[in-house]
């Protein structure tokens, strides 16, 4: 059955590759996202693949006030909501968020503020329906505080504690929540970096994100390989890990 | 990880690459740009060593498809065969597709590529109504025919120099089947294909030519003809599941394993089987795209991979040539896995660089056994020039300025055209030496 998708950073290369997937199905969207030319790219290419995409918003994910107007807006676009997809984020500069704490506020505010306030307005619409599946995208930095990136690391850690809380919250009454830990995926946010054999497409993460949804798995990392990496990574006592300079 | 190489794995060249997530993304910054689609050219028009490649298979949005009209535009990073994907179910064809199904938009114009059916319908570039290009300046030109007519003309078989292609306009065709009926026969010389390709070519939108290059003995070439064109009737085919690749070739293999011997058998192995096959109906893809079943098939020619040569030769001028061709390369004790044959018709394309012309081409692939495979490829050059035939440049890595310059007298026409900032190493090595 075509499927009703709720997407946040609709543009983001993790959400594009998840939409696909479902317009292959002629699923119904609700895309938000801040730039409107993108926004308009991605409709476009969606719609080509066989979707329907009744609504678009465009707007600033930060404006804390509006997300319970933008979720009340998809669902009445959309009826019932069976997959909600918060992809956006940012990578801050961790030099810049040490310098400036404006900056790591603002990268705190993006990455873990926006996305649980938006989880949140998702949820009561998702008790309320007794179903659908709220599938976010935190992160492996998220597992360890790390020297070189734990402003964001930070970020996604209070995200993961935030859907598990959600989680149970939600258990009963049908709804799931889904945390997904992307390791390196070769996107835009980062393009700066040199890649290497752990990187991983967007195509390849969204594959596995929309199998995860299907059996309404809790928590997966992707590509799988980085669950024991980052299990051998958290059991590294503290000590060692500060000499580690990682 | 996308690996930014070309087909034949040769040359192997040092070279920066950024992405183009979005049309409107800012070019990389450097000093030297070229477009690198999918990376199925096979020598280095699609390298830019010392330089920058611009990676545009991250384009690969559809814009829009008017399912009336069979028109499609799309991203030109967007693959021929993600476009099939879209278009069979709904009753369209591309009109023009080559060996592959995995080339981009962008490098099927930029190559201006041809496939079995050039004889009916010329080239991709014949079918493409309007594209966009952007230049390293800022400019962005909406060319079609009329308007940036010389941009249109020049970027159609410009081998990516006159700037980036961001999206393209494509008309289709229409079928009614995913099915082509083939028919396969046998010959046993030159004469006998050029005959099969005068009978066949009216009432066959298809047709190619397989051949053993180890059986060549003076005139005598055991060979398979194949034709084929699509089903007209409805047979409900048309939205089946598409078939996907179902093998691939892991990594680089040990020469050996296409060696001499075992490709002699396989010669062998798969004239016993195609020439027994006559007629049939069969899908599309292992039709047109019959090494599309092995991911990655160019890793079996080993570490240091392979070339490919392809040249057209005026009809006059074929048989003779060929036979020379045939001649030289059985005389080097060269050969060639897969070695292809097919006329070319007469259907002129926009392009102004653009490769087929009326005559026979022959493409064949040889392992790269270094200065030995050189300097056969180098005397075939030669043989292929003198009887007024030119290279591909999307398959070469070795030929000579002049025998590109014999090739393509009208190169210096795609000069004024061509983006200050964009170079490749095919184009250096080229025409860079002739402007020398």
């Amino acid at each position: 059955m075509p499927m009703n998708v709720l997407i946040f950073g609709a543009t983001s290369a993790i959400a594009q590759a998840v939409a696909r997937r479902y317009a292959d199905t002629q699923a119904t969207f609700v895309l938000v996202a801040r730039d409107a030319a993108k926004l308009a790219a991605n409709v476009a290419d969606l719609t080509a693949r066989g979707a329907t995409v009744s609504a678009t918003l465009v707007a600033d994910l930060e404006d804390g006030d509006r997300h319970g107007e933008w979720v009340a807006a998809a669902v009445a676009a959309l009826g019932t909501l069976d997959v909600v997809l918060i992809a956006h984020g940012t990578l801050p500069d961790q030099a810049q968020c040490e310098a400036d704490d404006a900056a790591m506020r603002q990268a705190i505010d993006v990455n873990f503020g926006s996305a649980a306030s938006i989880a949140t307005h998702v949820a009561r619409e998702l008790e309320r329906q007794r179903s659908g599946t709220l599938a976010v995208i935190a992160s492996v930095a998220g597992d360890r505080g790390k020297r070189s990136n734990y402003v964001y690391g930070a970020a996604k850690a209070g995200l993961a504690v935030y859907l598990q809380g959600l989680r149970a919250r939600l258990a009963s009454c049908g709804a799931s929540v889904l945390t997904i830990k992307p390791g390196f995926v070769d996107t835009p946010m980062t393009a700066g970096f040199a890649k290497g054999a752990l990187w991983a497409t967007p195509e390849r993460v969204a594959a596995a994100i929309c199998r995860a949804i299907a059996a309404r798995r809790t928590v997966i990392y992707v590509p799988s390989f980085w669950r024991p990496i980052m299990w051998v990574i958290r059991m590294i006592p503290e000590r060692i890990f500060i000499r580690m300079r990682m | 990880m996308q690996r930014v190489e070309s087909w034949g794995r040769y040359p192997r060249v040092a070279q920066e690459s950024g992405p183009l997530w979005w049309r409107d993304d800012p070019l990389p910054e450097a000093a030297t740009l070229l477009p690198y689609g999918n990376g199925l050219s096979y020598g280095d028009s699609c390298l830019n060593p010392g330089g920058c490649v611009i990676t545009t298979r991250t384009l690969d949005r559809f814009i829009a498809f008017d399912e009336t009209r069979g028109v499609l535009r799309c991203e030109a990073g967007v693959t021929l065969g993600e476009i099939l994907d879209r278009c069979v179910p709904r009753g369209w064809f591309l009109p023009v597709v080559p060996g592959t199904q995995f080339v981009t938009v962008g490098g099927a114009i930029a190559n201006d590529v041809h496939g079995k059916n050039h004889h009916v319908a010329g080239t991709f570039g014949c079918h493409v109504n309007s594209f966009e290009l952007r230049r390293s300046d800022g400019e962005r030109l909406l060319c079609t025919a009329e308007d940036n007519g010389a941009w249109f003309r020049a970027t159609i078989g410009g081998l990516g120099l006159t700037g980036v292609i961001t999206w393209a306009e494509l008309q289709l065709k229409r079928i009614h089947s995913a099915l082509v009926e083939c028919e396969s026969l046998p010959f046993a010389s030159l004469a006998q294909f050029s005959a099969l390709c005068a009978a066949s070519d009216r009432d066959f939108e298809y047709t190619v030519a397989w051949f053993d290059c180890y059986s060549w003995q003076n005139g005598a070439l055991r060979g398979v003809f194949t034709r084929g064109r699509h089903v007209e009737e409805d047979d409900g085919t048309l939205a089946a599941p598409r078939p996907r690749p179902r093998a691939s070739v892991p990594f680089p293999l040990p020469g050996w394993v296409l060696g001499r011997w075992s490709m002699r058998a396989f010669n062998a192995l798969y004239y016993a089987i195609k020439s027994r096959q006559g007629r049939q109906r069969v899908r599309f893809e292992p039709f047109l795209f019959p090494l599309d079943v092995l991911t990655q098939w160019n890793l079996a020619y080993g570490p240091r991979g392979f070339m490919q040569l392809q040249c057209v030769v005026p009809v006059d001028a074929a048989e003779r040539c060929l036979a020379a061709l045939l001649q030289r390369i059985t005389e080097s004790g060269q050969g060639s896995f897969l070695a292809v044959m097919k006329c070319f018709g007469d259907r002129v394309s926009p392009g102004c660089l653009s490769f087929p012309m009326p005559g026979t081409t022959l493409a064949l692939d040889f392992q790269n056994r270094g200065e030995s495979t050189l300097s056969m490829l180098r005397a075939c050059h030669e043989l292929i020039a003198a009887h007024g035939g030119r290279i591909y440049p999307a398959k070469d890595a070795c030929m000579s300025p002049e025998v590109f310059a014999t090739g393509f007298p009208h190169w210096r026409e795609l000069l004024p055209n061509i983006d200050p900032a964009f170079t490749s190493g095919f184009w250096r090595r080229t025409a860079g030496a002739l402007n020398a």
